[in-house]
């Protein structure tokens, strides 16, 4: 399949008063989407990925089409394959981090699996977490399993929503080396929330500021 | 007390009030689970009227409401009459009937614990679970339900408890009738309008006692269990 963009994505949304929203283009690599706080930033990614309906725009990943508002096209979430990494690691509770990790990669379809669940346990040096609940891992090891998760759903691209900012510094660096890999290993298309520009420094191959509208 | 001490009567009464609550609380089940996933994540018009109805049962005397009962579901009854026309049936003076006044009496009770389990949830489980691939059907099987189990296990016990214990809305909507309508509280009540019925009382009461006190045990338990939320009503 061929595209002009990794990520094209044109979305608005009023949420409340305000009217949030983004406009972009992204190629692969890792995209950080830097802005002040309440700039929407983060509801911009749960729009792209899904979570969140835009009044207007569109959203077109590796070519597809998810959301075109004037087209009528609204793929929900579950079927959009982009693995979200949440702030708070949002690990299921009641599952052991085995569980946890092949959560979605049961439920993708068997041409989607990109990625076999030892190469990513390897991959994140998780092996000696896969029988322990969520609740005795610490921050960083939370977030390593996390982004294990989402790249065992078959997910085409990586979105991460300020994967640090729960994290003590010597997490965040552990944290920080994984994701680096993930962009030069794996060249896994990835969008980046963040408002650290160290961070945005850092990572990002392209960087996209996202004002307030 | 002792197993001896119980005639073959009186375990007539122990296993028909079983058999009444256990129908009870079974049947009602979905009912409380639906309305409490309504209460609970749904905003629609007229939801404080369904939340105070679904409250009645608790605040009302238990007389009203099997007199409540009487006029739905007796022969001349709208739900009653249909019954009877349409299906021949009856539940005015059956164990079904029983049941069915335990049932609405233990309903409120049920609502709440499945309820409150519900809104514990962190809706942004779900969130995860649709990015990884989940459907609406399959986050409900395996991060909700899995979840709210302690809250609907706490339902089940209190809400069999309740029906165990269940009296006003039961004698004022099926009568006593032993064998067919007589459960440990009706039967204990009658054994007391007996002069030299002591006996009896002690022994029921003492299975009343023994059954509250299983029912309490695994409801501890259960909240334990599960770290104390969601499973905790009273």
């Amino acid at each position: 399949m061929s595209f002009e963009h990794a990520f094209d994505v044109d979305v608005r949304r009023k949420l409340g008063d305000a009217t949030v929203g983004a406009t972009f283009t992204a190629d692969g690599g890792l995209t950080v989407l830097h802005g002040s706080s309440g700039a929407g930033k983060s509801s911009g990614l749960a729009m792209v990925a899904g979570l969140l309906r835009p009044d207007s725009g569109h959203v077109r990943v590796l070519g597809e089409t998810l959301f075109d508002a004037a087209a009528g096209i609204d793929v929900p979430a579950y079927r959009r394959r982009l693995g979200l990494v949440f702030q708070d690691g949002r690990l299921f509770p009641h599952m052991t981090v085995r569980a946890n990790l092949l959560y979605g990669w049961k439920l993708a379809d068997l041409a989607d699996r990109w990625i076999e669940p030892a190469v990513v346990i390897e991959f994140l040096g998780i092996e000696a977490l896969l029988d322990r609940r969520p609740r005795t891992l610490s921050g960083g090891e939370a977030q390593r399993v996390a982004i294990g998760r989402a790249l065992l759903s078959g997910a085409r691209a990586l979105l991460l929503d300020e994967p640090l900012t729960a994290l003590d510094p010597a997490r965040r660096e552990e944290i920080l080396r994984v994701i680096e890999r993930l962009r030069d290993e794996l060249k896994l298309p990835m969008l980046y929330v963040t408002h650290d520009r160290e961070e945005a420094a850092r990572l990002a191959t392209q960087t996209i500021t996202v004002e307030r509208i | 007390m002792n197993a001896a001490a119980l005639t073959a009567a009186d375990w007539q009464v122990i296993a028909l009030s079983l058999k009444v609550s256990g129908v009870a609380v079974l049947a009602t089940l979905p009912v409380a689970f639906g309305l409490a996933w309504a209460l609970a994540r749904w905003r629609f018009f007229g939801r404080v009227l369904l939340d105070a109805l679904v409250h009645l049962p608790l605040v009302l005397p238990p007389v009203v409401v099997g007199w409540a009962l009487l006029l739905l579901l007796g022969p001349a009854g709208p739900v009653g009459g249909w019954l009877e026309r349409t299906l021949g049936v009856t539940v005015m003076f059956r164990w079904t009937g029983a049941a069915i006044a335990a049932g609405v009496m233990a309903l409120p009770l049920m609502v709440r614990a499945i309820r409150l389990s519900l809104e514990a949830i962190d809706p942004r489980f779900e969130q995860a679970a649709e990015t990884l691939g989940a459907a609406p059907a399959r986050r409900f099987a395996t991060i909700v339900l899995p979840l709210a189990a302690p809250g609907v296990l706490t339902a089940v016990i209190l809400g069999f408890a309740r029906s165990l214990g269940e009296f006003g809305a039961t004698i004022t909507f099926v009568s006593a009738i032993p064998g067919e309508t007589e459960t440990l509280p009706l039967a204990i009540y009658s054994a007391l309008q007996i002069p030299g019925a002591e006996a009896r009382v002690w022994a029921l009461a003492g299975v009343s006692v023994l059954l509250a006190l299983m029912a309490l045990a695994g409801s501890e338990w259960l909240a334990r269990r599960h770290g104390g939320s969601g499973g905790r009503v009273l």
